[in-house]
């Protein structure tokens, strides 16, 4: 199991313009979310809070980033870019269930508190996500041993 | 024009943010989880607070769920349009924006919004 790392080099990796565009892209995912609430009402632009506004630069650059590392080492570099992004995006999947607490949570506590409910909605996101995280990487690595277990016992031999 | 600049400017540094602490992470599947920041959430919401009040905000969350379970229907999307259909990143999460659209929208007329 890989455990979780911080790591501050992987910056280098990343070129000036790839964060522009990601301020470019948020900026003006916000931006629509803001016109489009006022154009077609709060329900709509509600919705919009979910955008998976800079996603697609996100992966296009793990992608690439990835391609780019296995084509240095001379290898062909496509499979594993795209296995990086779907990674990715699998993360982004379990992100959002904490998305939906921190927007039930914020729902049900800005009447009381606004600082309150950005405090306690945010800690919501936080531990849902993780705690997703956390759960299928459990389920996955018993699945994994089970399945190292049944095949091992089918070489030698051994029928249930 | 002066409450765009806002948004756009604290839009952009809130996904910035998120965006750079993600790059940080490893593995990559507990970084993706900032894919799913409330990055543009914490901006609007916040100049919702202050410019209409708790009500607005709280009427704006409410159809945000609906939001996020789109956003958990695209990621699966954009997995299978990687894994199973070897589409590049960039065409996948196009393509995969319908069906958040798809979904959103669908959940939005099905179960409506906050009363």
């Amino acid at each position: 199991m890989t455990a979780l790392k911080l790591s501050p080099s992987a910056l280098k990796q990343t070129q000036w313009y790839e964060y522009v565009v990601r301020f470019v892209l948020g900026g003006a995912a916000t931006v629509l979310a803001g016109l489009i609430g006022k154009a077609f009402g709060v329900s709509v632009g509600g919705l919009f809070l979910a955008l998976p506004a800079i996603f697609c630069a996100s992966a296009t650059l793990i992608e690439r980033h990835e391609r780019q590392a296995k084509e240095k080492a001379g290898l062909h570099g496509q499979r594993r870019g795209q296995t990086a992004a779907a990674l990715d995006a699998a993360g982004a999947g379990l992100g959002s269930l904490g998305l939906v607490a921190f927007a039930v949570v914020f729902h049900l506590t800005v009447a009381a508190s606004a600082v309150g409910a950005f405090a306690s909605a945010l800690t919501a996101w936080a531990a849902v996500s993780i705690s997703a995280w956390w759960l299928r990487r459990k389920l996955r690595s018993v699945f994994d041993r089970r399945q190292r277990g049944w095949r091992s016992a089918g070489n030698s031999g051994f029928r249930p | 024009m002066t409450e765009y600049v806002i948004r756009f400017v604290a839009g952009g540094v809130i996904v910035s943010a998120f965006a750079i602490l993600s790059d940080m992470l490893r593995p990559k599947s507990f970084a993706g989880l900032f894919g799913a920041a409330p990055s543009v959430a914490l901006a609007t919401l916040g100049i919702a607070v202050a410019q209409h009040g708790a009500a607005y905000a709280a009427a704006e969350s409410f159809t945000m769920v609906y939001g996020a379970v789109a956003l958990a229907c695209y990621s699966v999307a954009v997995c299978q349009l990687l894994m199973r259909y070897r589409m590049a990143a960039l065409p996948a999460t196009v393509v995969a924006s319908t069906v958040w659209l798809a979904v959103a929208l669908g959940l939005l007329a099905g179960l409506g919004g906050a009363a």
